[in-house]
């Protein structure tokens, strides 16, 4: 059970939030002009990644915000949390 | 006669307080402070159980959570019953039974024994290789399987006890109370960190408790007297809460442990009522300090598994703690100075030792010495090749065993014994350190898995850490806490240790016998009756992987988790394959250390705490007319209000044609409400809508469809603009959160620049649904300042008002086809609006309807349950409402997957109507539509999704999904059932109105 850092209300435990899947995929701009193909890389595909991973996440029983977590998947060391428009650390 | 085995007394045991209590229905005495296994054993009974396969007796192996064998049922036939309930942890009262498990008739006598005797059939796998053939039989083999096996019963009656939660933050969490434990909580506590001590047993201490060996000083005193001062000094410290009876039964991520506090189980029944049984710990630790001490190992020799035998350390704890001696004629058997310890013990009681057998060539510390001055003989190079006794240990023959250990030469030596120590070293219990996702390290040394790092947020401290000796663990504890705690002084800076400890071992994980592997039984997993020859078996076989070997042998997979054989297990798959046993790794180490009750994980969650359910503020009425209830999402909803013992069909024929003849009323108050505000209002419904909203005048409403970004459809309701800048919309029942959750990601990540915001108001308000011809005359009674004219008031339109002061909300929208009216006024007044409605309408034969009459009006109307009618495959094209998906606009949620190539097809599943050439025969919600009956096999196209009897249109009407249906109008299919084949035709999906003329009637 992780103990999550929201960027608006500190400290609180994981069943407060739900899980967002990948972060920082936009939804296109003009999907109209997007292939099948296109569409469906942004519609479906993500990445599953056994290491360093972002992703999005939601205080869903807290304040309602959405927010970047980079989380390492193999043994769920937190590296960073920032604020949805903030820039991805390093 | 039963031997009575007490020696002198102990100070743990209050001899003034005798207590009796039943095991296998035989009443026995013991003393308060008592386990039952140091009871049992003080009256000479170590016959406690027969094992899982064979069924061989089995007596008490150990004096802890480790134990293996003397499992028993405590308070068999009673409420408070409980299986798998480790001998050695049941601290006895007055009027406590318990009985052995897995045995029939009795465990003296055990039919399931003759598996003892067949067991060259039993090998490792004997269930995967003999039962695989025929597959069909499966099942009659399970129910024979299911009934020989089996550990203990489950109880069958309601559990009388009151079980609890409580969430617990702390600075620094301290697992164990033995001497590293209590010196690092001491420190820790006066160093102002908020610490919590917590132990599994019913005393503080551990082993050093009761550590009266007088060759180890601590400050010139006994490690015991030592111990216990320091103990006494914990009373008064600050910050230190200590919890006993309290077994951490998980370590998490991110210092979230688990823990069962124990509070009545060891209270005479009469103690027990109205008291919370366990507690469970939710423990958020800022540091946790492992203290969770080692675990002695048995050795692996031919039938090591006779009541009787245990460990050494076992046998001491029972003479020095409990004063009870285990056996009148003791023989220890060991690979190291932990059995010479126990022997003195035994010596110093006065209760006789014949021998020690020692695997190692000599040992010349002064514990040995002293024991040779005792008198005791041993045999050193010796193993132990047999024993015998069938429910009792009465004897052992030991031989020389060669250099390299593989196996014995010289002649065999026969000593007669009832009570055997076994001593094969120690293993760390690094249980819960693995649980926390922290890596272990095998010492090559020592031969043990060590903690291989202590990272910021924990640490391994004592015997968990790998130090055995009294020296090692204080001098390392005290830098360990100094690094770790971030302190400069500590207690332990000036202690003055003294000792005599060798740790020379020899290692040997599998022991010879004179006889081949294959003609003994050296037992690796007690509980499971994993023997050596199954895990060399299974390497014949192919296995490698620590994790297959444990699956196909089930060793370490008892109640029991192998705590004290899995070392073993590893050790001789090691040297059977020829790896090391790093290179090899453990299996996983899996919460719970000891096992739960469900009682403490659900705690007060049960009954009608289970789940959370939510009432509408109309509920009360409901309940006083006599409505039955279904369950909506978490909302217990109104379902239909019989009459006079109506059946529920009954009630809902009268109640829909009520609605359509005159005026029904239903409480929509449970539909989601969020309330919208903002500059972009406009702007973000038309792009998460399928249509256009930009038009929609200030006071209109306009029913919308959501859709998810895959095309397919989500939710749908009516919005209402109450002004140039405020919507309220609404949303499925059971939809409303993921609703709100859904809109609040669009908004907060992909359209931050748009101005909106979103509050859900589902609880604030209380709606009735006013439905029927006289709905107006109704409202007209309660309002009769509101012009209802078609003109002012017109379908799809809103108007604030007041019924005397109360302020509402009114919407003349439709989800029954009627001229109705959803009334929506602050939640508190929703009973007295409800009321007012009901002695309005009485004129009219106003008839309140639940949600079922609500279903099967809207069916008729052919209208779309989301959730009911969709199933997250459907597409608005494919429920034929392109009606409702704007062409101009350029973009909305799931518009783009609307043009796919396979949301395109026309052989998607579509919705139709569905009309049974019978008019009296109502379909199966779900059944499975085909065009063809004598085809094998044959195409399902489809499923029925709603069906009802029509009292209004007197015919059965449905709604279904099939393939390619929008081109099948008026085709015959097939709905096959059990015992028929029902004749239907495929039809408009709308049965009733079809032009709507009754919105305005």
């Amino acid at each position: 059970m992780f103990l999550i850092n929201c960027p608006y209300c500190g400290e609180r435990d994981q069943q407060e939030f739900k899980a967002g899947g990948e972060a920082h995929i936009e939804r296109p701009k003009q999907p109209t002009e997007l292939s099948d193909d296109e569409w469906a890389e942004y519609l479906f595909m993500r990445k599953n990644i056994k290491g360093v991973q972002f992703e999005r996440w939601n205080h869903a029983h807290g304040c309602r915000k959405w927010f970047n977590m980079v989380r390492d998947t193999s043994n769920d060391e937190i590296k960073a949390i920032y604020k949805m428009g903030e820039k991805p650390p390093a | 006669m039963i031997k009575n085995l007490r020696v002198k007394s102990s100070e743990y045991i209050d001899e003034t307080n005798r207590i009796s209590f039943k095991f296998n229905g035989k009443t026995y005495h013991g003393f308060k402070g008592d386990t039952l296994a140091s009871a049992l054993l003080a009256n000479d009974v170590h016959l406690v159980g027969r094992s899982f396969k064979y069924h061989r007796p089995r007596g008490i192996m150990t004096s802890g959570s480790e134990e293996p064998n003397a499992i028993v049922q405590v308070n068999p036939g009673t409420n408070r019953t409980e299986p798998n309930v480790r001998a050695t942890e049941v601290e006895i009262y007055e009027g406590l039974e318990a009985s052995s498990q897995n045995c029939w008739p009795s465990v003296e006598f055990d039919i399931g024994g003759i598996n003892n005797f067949l067991s060259p059939f039993f090998p490792a796998g004997f269930y995967y290789k003999t039962f695989m053939w025929p597959a069909s039989f499966w099942e009659k083999y399970e129910f024979f399987i299911r009934h020989s096996a089996g550990l203990g019963k489950s109880p069958t009656s309601n559990d009388p006890d009151i079980y609890d939660h409580r969430n617990i933050h702390c600075d620094v969490l301290v697992v164990g109370a033995g001497i590293s434990g209590i010196l690092a909580a001491k420190n820790a506590a006066k160093n102002n960190f908020k610490t919590l001590l917590v132990d599994e047993k019913n005393e503080l201490g551990g082993s050093t408790i009761f550590e009266n060996n007088k060759f180890n000083k601590i400050d010139n005193k006994t490690p015991s007297e030592w111990l216990k001062k320091e103990i006494e000094e914990l009373k008064n410290i600050k910050n230190l809460e200590i919890k006993t009876r309290t077994s951490v039964a998980a370590y998490h991520q991110y210092n979230y442990l688990l823990a069962r506090e124990n509070l009545t189980d060891h209270l005479e029944a009469k103690d027990k009522t109205n008291k919370i049984r366990q507690r469970l710990l939710k423990i958020r630790a800022k540091k946790v300090i492992l203290a969770t001490g080692a675990l002695e190992r048995p050795l692996i020799f031919n039938n090591n598994d006779r009541p009787g035998i245990m460990l050494s350390s076992a046998i001491k704890k029972y003479s020095e703690f409990y004063g009870v001696a285990c056996g009148s004629k003791n023989v220890f058997f060991t690979n190291n100075d932990s059995a010479y310890e126990s022997a003195l013990s035994l010596y110093n009681k006065g209760i006789n030792v014949e021998a020690i057998i020692d695997i190692r060539e000599q040992s010349e510390s002064k514990i040995v010495k002293k024991v040779k001055e005792a008198g005791i003989k041993v045999y050193w190079s010796h193993t132990i090749v047999d024993t015998a006794g069938y429910k009792r240990l009465n004897g052992i023959s030991i031989m020389k065993l060669s250099n390299d250990g593989t196996s014995v030469t010289g002649s065999k030596i026969s000593i007669s014994c009832d009570c055997l120590g076994v001593a094969g070293g120690w293993t760390p219990a690094v249980h819960l350190y693995t649980q926390s996702g922290s890596k272990l390290k095998f010492d090559e040394e020592k031969q043990i898995f060590l903690p291989n790092q202590n990272t910021s947020q924990q640490i391994s401290v004592g015997s968990c850490g790998g130090d055995f000796k009294i020296d090692e663990i204080i001098k390392n504890l005290n830098q360990k806490l100094k690094d770790n705690l971030n302190i400069k002084e500590t207690d332990l800076d000036n202690i003055k240790v003294e000792i005599d400890q060798e740790n020379s071992k020899r290692n040997i994980w599998l022991l010879p016998s004179d006889k081949p592997l294959g003609k003994t039984k050296p037992f690796v997993d007690y509980q499971n009756d994993a023997t050596a020859k199954d895990i060399k078996l299974a390497l014949r076989e192919g296995f490698r992987s620590i994790e297959h070997v444990k699956r196909y042998t089930t060793t370490g997979m008892g109640t029991d988790q192998g705590k004290l054989g899995n070392m073993h297990a590893l050790g001789i798959i090691a040297d059977t394959a020829g790896v090391k046993m790093g290179e090899l790794g453990t299996t996983t180490f899996r919460p719970p250390y000891t096992p739960l009750t469900f009682g403490t994980i659900v705690g007060r969650n049960v009954g009608k705490f289970f789940d959370i359910f939510r009432r509408t503020p109309i509920n009360d009425w409901h309940v006083e007319n006599k409505a039955e209830f279904e369950n909506v999402g978490q909302w217990k909803r109104a379902w239909y209000y019989p009459i006079n013992g109506e059946t529920m069909h009954q009630a809902v024929q009268r109640e829909s044609k009520a609605a359509r003849e005159s005026a029904g009323i239903l409480d929509a108050s449970t539909l989601g409400k969020i309330d919208i505000q903002g500059s972009d209002a406009s702007e973000f419904l038309n792009r998460v809508y399928t249509n256009a909203w930009s038009k929609l005048a200030v006071g209109k409403c306009r029913y919308g469809l959501m859709l998810n970004e895959d095309g397919m459809v989500y939710d749908d309701g009516v919005t209402t603009r109450l002004g140039e800048n405020h919507y309220i919309m609404t949303t499925t029942t059971g939809g409303a959160a993921n609703v709100l959750g859904k809109l609040e990601d669009y908004l907060q990540t992909e359209w931050p620049e748009l101005d909106v915001y979103l509050t859900s108001v589902t609880d604030h308000y209380a709606t009735a649904s006013l439905c029927g011809p006289n709905s107006k005359n109704i409202l007209k009674k309660i309002i009769p300042d509101l012009d209802l004219s078609d003109e002012n008031f017109p379908h799809m339109s809103f108007k604030e008002a007041h019924i005397g002061n109360i302020q509402c909300r009114i919407m003349r929208i439709s989800f029954t086809g009627e001229h109705s009216y959803e009334i929506n006024v602050q939640a508190s007044y929703g009973k007295d609006l409800w009321e007012k409605c009901i002695e309005a309408g009485k004129e009219f034969n106003i008839t309140p309807y639940g949600t079922e009459t609500m279903h099967l009006l809207r069916a008729e109307k052919g209208f779309i349950i989301v959730g009911q009618d969709t199933d997250g495959t459907m597409t608005p094209i494919d429920l034929q409402m392109d009606w409702i998906v704007s062409k101009k606009k350029y973009d909305f949620i799931g518009k783009r997957s609307l043009y796919r190539s396979d949301t395109m097809r026309e052989d998607r599943k579509q919705l139709v109507g569905l009309l049974t050439d019978d008019p009296n025969i109502v379909l199966e919600e779900g059944a499975q539509i085909v065009s063809e009956l004598n085809q094998s096999p044959v195409e399902m196209l489809g499923h029925v999704t709603s069906s009802y009897f029509s009292p209004n249109l007197k015919k059965s009407i449905a709604l279904a999904v099939v393939r390619g249906g929008k081109d099948m109008m008026g085709k015959k299919l097939f709905v096959p059932m059990e015992n028929k084949n029902i004749n239907v035709t495929v039809a408009n999906p709308v049965f009733y109105d079809e032009k709507n003329e009754r919105l305005n009637a």
